[in-house]
């Protein structure tokens, strides 16, 4: 489904991203991990088209085609998702208003008829209940004075009625209560199935308790420096990145 | 152009022309007002960017323009089928074209025991008391050089009384057509006088069917009396070459409550001038505006806030869409008189800024007078947010459609501040019409 190979991203001349090679295959969860500054949020934005950053070499495939050619609105439409770290506030933007509109581009992509109002609330219903999400967060402007945790349900929400092929979650379990990672958590479970993909972005290890990845990745300065199943979440949560931090000063620098 | 024209001599010898026509007429009291104010008018003159008050808008191409005020009615091509394209869905309507109140295009519903919902024209001539003891009463005729011109030409506009007691239900629109050959003035004049203890709600329209070149010069005065209260709106939405010069004034009575939302989105250069005078204690108003410019045109935005009393408060939001070449001026005057204690005043201005041309000249003005007040000013200008633009486009939404979004919501936060449900549909739908890829448009 996604194939990125020896990509390299730079901000304000600053290399960020040095060489990711990463393959997803449908029905695959994969995690990347790594310190602050190592570049997890970068790869996770650049995967969604932020053009702040400068893809100076590599290629991402997605389904075949080549990702970086794409805006990031026909990237969504392709079935590409990005939670966000910090999900952005927009006064004045209705929640519901907002995922309507996204919903529909995304079905008008697809060649589907546009649903009204009455069959995007019947689907809204559905997937707030499953997401634990009140209804005063529907009718209130997009993000405007939610809580941490509010703001990421919201993108799970917003997951959950977008249905992607791949979802991004970039630090989704930061600033989450223990409730609220469960419900997070649930909630990307559910949306788990053969066809799709997911990558979780994390710091800590302890989300992956509950989205269990099928593979994890180690992301330090700018690339994937080791390469394991579910259990090498385990071991850095207990050795440290400094314990690959050792290893990865041996490995060759790849240009 | 005749570089030794004079805007002073020519708006004397129009008043001359004027006071021909005016058999019989000359010595009654609304004219001797008319010539004093042209007297005013006629000593002061325009101004120009050297006056404090106007330093940041000139009006050169007003004051070099020969306008020929419109002394008659006539329909001038207008048809109910215009009328009614630009109506409000509200019981109560009163028409003027250049001006003059048109009756056959006017409809009033059934109105309270009372109530007076006219001409100012008819209300003169069937002598009511209250036009004379409060005309030129809530605003002084020299106020501004414009509020003289418009005095001097005075002749029509509405005239609303509400008694004490009375609340209407249903708003009244008075809609203003300019339909007229150029260059023309028109020079509506609006009294609203409410009781003790009422309710109403008014809706000014401008529109233009003309693409001559004209001057609306307005004054609208209210008198609100104690524990009323009003909401008046005002879209002005004339042709790029429309002129249009505005004073809104009101004097708010103990616990009185008024709500101004003045929405300008056309003409040339636009001038509006929002004055309250807060007279009596717990009274309180709400100041909203919002601009939408494009092309090169000039909206001016002056308010005052005068805090003569204690307890009183003050809201002010005034927000500007700029695009183009476009330049707005927010000048946000507030006084806190000595006696004005416990005054709490609030002024925010915020200005989106769509192009690189596009400017804003934004001045707060507080005079302060009391010690015991709460007084907070703020400005902002930006441009749309890189970061929302992305939120919406990793959801799928386009960036023309995203930048669109964001433009609406800023504007959104003062149109729904518009409790007449039907101007707001109006407002909402105009904004859209405007609105192409997050940019703004002509007015069709």
């Amino acid at each position: 489904m996604l194939e990125i190979k020896n990509l390299h991203a730079s901000i304000n001349g600053t290399e960020i991203l040095c060489g990711i090679n990463l393959k997803v295959n449908a029905g695959e969860v994969h995690a990347i991990m790594g310190p602050n500054g190592s570049g997890k949020s970068t790869l996770a934005q650049v995967l969604a088209g932020r053009d702040s950053y400068e893809v100076t070499k590599g290629e991402v495939l997605y389904e075949g085609n080549n990702l970086l050619d794409l805006a990031p609105e026909e990237r969504a439409r392709q079935g590409v998702f990005l939670a966000f770290q910090y999900p952005v506030e927009i006064p004045g933007v209705n929640n519901t208003y907002f995922l309507k509109a996204a919903l529909n581009a995304i079905r008008k992509h697809k060649g589907l008829e546009e649903l009204d109002a009455v069959e995007f609330l019947q689907l809204v219903k559905q997937q707030m209940k499953l997401m634990e999400i009140e209804e005063s967060l529907l009718n209130r402007s997009v993000n405007e004075g939610f809580s941490g945790g509010e703001k990421k349900r919201n993108e799970i929400f917003h997951m959950a009625v977008l249905q992607p092929k791949l979802a991004i979650l970039d630090e989704t379990d930061s600033g989450l209560d223990i409730d609220a990672l469960r419900i997070v958590a649930d909630g990307v479970n559910k949306l788990r199935r053969k066809e799709n993909a997911v990558l979780v972005v994390t710091h800590y290890q302890r989300l992956l308790n509950y989205i269990v990845p099928d593979f994890v990745h180690v992301l330090m300065d700018g690339r994937i420096v080791k390469s394991g199943g579910k259990d090498l979440a385990l071991e850095l949560e207990e050795k440290g990145y400094d314990w690959v931090k050792n290893e990865f000063e041996r490995l060759p620098v790849q240009t | 152009m005749d570089p030794a024209f004079s805007p002073n001599e020519w708006y004397l010898s129009q008043f001359e022309a004027f006071e021909r026509t005016l058999n019989g007429e000359s010595k009654s009291p609304l004219h001797l007002l008319r010539r004093d104010a042209i007297d005013k008018f006629h000593s002061i003159g325009f101004p120009t960017t050297r006056n404090e008050e106007w330093r940041f808008t000139s009006i050169a191409p007003i004051a070099k323009t020969e306008f020929t005020p419109v002394l008659q009615f006539a329909p001038s091509g207008v048809t109910k089928a215009n009328v009614e394209r630009l109506s409000l869905d509200t019981k109560h309507r009163l028409v003027f074209i250049n001006g003059h109140f048109a009756p056959d295009f006017s409809s009033v519903g059934s109105l309270p025991k009372g109530v007076v919902c006219g001409s100012l024209a008819s209300a003169v001539g069937s002598s009511d008391r209250n036009v004379l003891s409060f005309l030129a009463k809530q605003v002084k005729v020299d106020e501004t050089p414009f509020v003289s011109l418009n005095t001097a030409f005075l002749q029509d506009g509405a005239f609303i009384f509400v008694p004490d007691g009375t609340v209407l239900e249903d708003s009244i629109q008075l809609l203003f057509i300019a339909s007229a050959k150029g260059p023309f003035l028109i020079s509506p004049r609006n009294l609203v006088i409410v009781g003790k203890r009422s309710n109403v709600s008014i809706v000014e329209s401008y529109v233009s069917l003309t693409d001559q070149s004209y001057l609306t010069n307005v004054v609208t005065e209210v008198a609100a009396g104690d524990e009323s209260i009003i909401e008046h709106d005002k879209l002005q939405n004339e042709s790029q070459k429309a002129f249009h010069v505005a004073m809104i004034q009101t004097r708010l009575g103990a616990k009185a409550q008024f709500t101004s939302n003045s929405i300008a989105v056309g003409g040339s250069i636009a001038r509006n001038n929002v004055t309250v005078v807060l007279e009596g204690e717990w009274s309180e108003c709400t100041l909203n505006g919002l601009s939408l410019g494009t092309g090169v045109q000039v909206i001016d935005n002056h308010t005052t806030i005068d805090h003569a009393k204690p307890h009183c408060a003050s809201h002010e939001l005034y927000k500007a869409i700029l695009d183009g070449k476009s330049k707005g001026v927010f000048n946000g005057k507030i006084f806190v008189r000595k006696d004005a204690q416990k005054t709490d005043a609030k002024q925010t201005n915020k200005t989106l800024l769509l192009s690189d041309d596009a400017t804003i000249d934004t001045k707060p003005q507080l005079e302060i007078f009391a010690d015991d007040v709460k007084c907070t000013h703020g400005a902002t200008v930006g441009q749309l947010d890189a970061e929302q633009i992305f939120y919406l486009r990793s959801r799928g939404i386009g960036e023309t459609a995203a930048r669109d979004i964001l433009t609406f919501a800023f504007a959104g936060d003062v149109v729904r501040r518009v409790h007449v449900d039907s101007l707001r549909r109006q407002l909402e739908s105009l904004i859209h019409e405007r609105l192409d890829q997050g940019r703004l448009v002509q007015p069709i």
